[in-house]
């Protein structure tokens, strides 16, 4: 009785600190319900709560959409799941990328456009090689093309901002005019295909293959198969998805266990206090903007393995929305603070919305409307947690 | 001017020969002379715009003094950044105390120098569990308790925020420990925290400068208090020796102009 009183008294009044709860006798406790509790027992133990919630609460989000879009016929497959996540692996590819710039407190608002610049050189690289060249060398010269772009956009954005110290909101949008003025100008403006057979495999084929009489096949759909037998082919674990994954694996090794990834933290963190440490804070920008506009190059690249061809304008609409999925995964726009994890669940936050509107039947263009609330709650939640917590 | 030297056996860990800084026609510090010897905590009082932190800046390597030279164990020594006075041992703990807040206690004592392993022979990734053992023996060492190594320590209080840039100074092997300011921002209880590592940091033979506008705590911890005035060092006292009086009397220079100008 006693026990049980006291303990809900402390719920309610939230006082003693989550470690002497299992302590708790009724004989003890009887008394120090208001006078001794100390108020700092108290406020560490919201905090805590705060904290698990603010850590959390994108998690909780995600799982809600998913249930809710659940009630609804064919959200809830296989094929539209894998769909979601093949049609987003762009849009995590350049979350992961900033998410580095965004953790030292920067901002890169050229990522969209270097990565259209980078599908339109490596198109057009791709396409004026000789016909008779092998899949391997058109694909190999596409690849090294798209790093080369990111490579000098990355560095020259880099050396703009830790050298010259301009704002990287300002050299970023500096870099988002020359990206997308120099991909229109090497198009001319459209698309530019690249017609090499093959191509488009690497972007829309899946690692396993299954047909009810062909049995199962890798990497290509079972032989001898065509027409409209292709349509009884189930197929599994996109390539796009297999590339998301090994994005993902690598950027959060790069991010948490290695010392770049750890002094990335500590410029986000205080960066007077990264470079007192001999922290080289310059060197280190630089290589976080050539991340991000390498990733952005890359995201290029896996754009014309899946559309057999560039544009400039191929990333112009994800550069926001990478940042908007950053910002919910938990990053904070002021530095220091943000995981790839985050970026994940963000980027699944955004996917999950698009595709959920769509297929609830609502007209797709509120889905900029949704992620704009969304972009907004987040923020709210991270300064709420920032002022509890400070 | 009067200067004592409380063991004059021994070797200063630091010495400066008449250094000299000037901003364009304001000479900030004017040929001062300093010795700093094993064990001893300096306190370096003055009013604002005295010189004592051009004075501090130029031993931790912010600015290079224009005239003199300064020694380290005996050995003349030139600093170009903060980096190069640390490299020779000595450790600053700037007022606004120079710690990450978004990073741990752990990570923060290991700031800019994280231990690192090889896997599988080609990656280097970060030996967390090193960092926190080391940290824990350290922390120990200096009987400093921090609630949670591994939370980012904005979460921490102003006293063990200090705690923490102290241990890291110590972990390193500081030669010289530079405070600027330790207790300013800090409760009661937390600057008898700070004065007790101040001590142990003594017993260990580092010595200490302290920056302080705080007379009771400049004679709670030093052993030779230093007056700056006008870019010129006018008192160089042992500390039981004097008393709040003389020293303030220095500071605003009402017994005695400056001598070595």
């Amino acid at each position: 009785m006693d026990n049980n009183q006291t303990f809900i008294q402390k719920l309610l009044h939230r006082q003693g600190s989550t470690a002497d709860i299992p302590s708790t006798s009724g004989a003890q406790q009887r008394g120090d319900n208001s006078v001794k509790n100390h108020p700092a027992g108290a406020r560490a133990d919201r905090k805590w709560i705060l904290q698990v919630i603010g850590r959390l609460w994108a998690w909780l989000f995600l799982t809600v959409l998913i249930l809710y879009f659940s009630f609804t016929p064919g959200f809830l497959d296989l094929g539209n799941f894998q769909a979601v996540l093949a049609n987003n692996s762009l849009l995590l590819i350049l979350a992961l990328g900033q998410s580095f710039v965004i953790i030292t407190g920067g901002i890169d608002l050229s990522t969209g456009f270097v990565m259209g610049l980078a599908s339109v050189a490596a198109s057009l690289v791709m396409r004026s090689l000789p016909a008779e060249s092998g899949l391997f060398l058109v694909i190999s010269a596409g690849f090294i093309t798209c790093i080369l772009v990111g490579l000098v956009s990355g560095y020259i954005n880099g050396i703009v901002i830790a050298r010259l110290n301009v704002p990287p909101f300002i050299a970023t949008l500096g870099m988002y005019g020359i990206a997308r003025g120099i991909g229109y100008v090497l198009s001319g403006g459209p698309p530019v295909s690249v017609n090499t057979p093959g191509i488009g495999h690497f972007g829309n084929g899946y690692v396993l293959y299954h047909h009810p009489e062909a049995g199962f096949s890798f990497f290509q759909p079972p032989a001898g198969i065509s027409g409209p037998a292709l349509r009884e082919v189930a197929s599994y674990l996109p390539f796009q998805v297999v590339y998301i994954i090994i994005a993902l694996v690598l950027m959060h090794f790069i991010l948490s266990k290695t010392k770049f990834g750890q002094h990335v933290y500590a410029i986000g963190g205080n960066s007077i206090a990264a470079r007192r440490a001999g922290i080289p804070v310059n060197q280190i920008l630089v290589k976080v903007y050539i991340l991000s506009a390498v990733m952005a190059s890359i995201a290029g690249f896996l754009y014309v393995m899946r559309y057999v061809g560039g544009v400039a304008t191929a990333g112009d609409a994800l550069m926001l929305s990478s940042i908007a999925a950053i910002v919910i995964g938990g990053a904070s726009l002021m530095g220091g603070e943000g995981t790839m994890i985050g970026a994940l669940v963000g980027s699944l936050i955004v996917a999950v919305i698009q595709n959920g509107l769509i297929i609830i039947g609502v007209d797709p263009f509120w889905q900029y409307v949704a992620v704009g609330v969304i972009i907004i709650l987040a923020v709210l939640i991270d300064q709420a947690k920032a002022k509890v917590l400070s | 001017m009067t200067s004592q030297n409380p063991n004059p056996e021994k070797r200063p860990i630091l010495s400066c020969n008449g250094i000299t800084k000037r901003f364009g026609g304001l000479v900030a510090v004017n040929r001062v002379s300093l010795e700093v010897f094993p064990g001893e905590v300096v306190g370096l009082v003055g009013d604002n715009g005295a010189g004592k932190s051009t004075l501090i800046h130029m031993i931790s390597g912010v600015y290079r003094p224009d005239e003199g030279q300064m020694l380290v164990d005996g050995t003349e020594v030139r600093f170009s950044s903060p980096m190069d006075a640390r490299s020779m041992g000595i450790e600053t703990i700037f007022q606004d105390l120079a710690l990450c807040n978004n990073l741990s206690a752990c990570d923060n004592i290991f700031l800019g120098r994280e231990l690192v392993r090889r896997r599988l022979g080609i990656f280097k990734t970060l030996d967390r569990e090193g960092m926190r053992k080391e940290s824990e023996r350290i922390l120990k060492e200096l009987d400093i308790v921090i609630p949670g190594l591994q939370r980012p320590i904005r979460q921490l209080s102003g006293g063990q925020r200090q705690a923490v840039a102290i241990s890291r100074s110590v972990y390193w092997n500081a030669k010289l420990l530079i405070m600027d300011e330790p207790t300013a921002a800090l409760g009661v209880p937390e600057q008898r925290k700070v004065k007790e590592l101040v001590q142990k940091l003594k017993e260990r033979r580092v010595p200490v400068i302290i920056i302080s506008h705080n007379m009771q705590e400049v004679f709670s911890v030093a052993d030779r208090v230093v007056v700056m005035r006008r870019g010129h060092k006018v008192a160089d006292l042992i500390a039981r020796e004097t008393n709040g009086e003389e020293i303030v009397s220095y500071i605003v220079g009402k017994e005695q102009t400056p001598t070595d100008r």
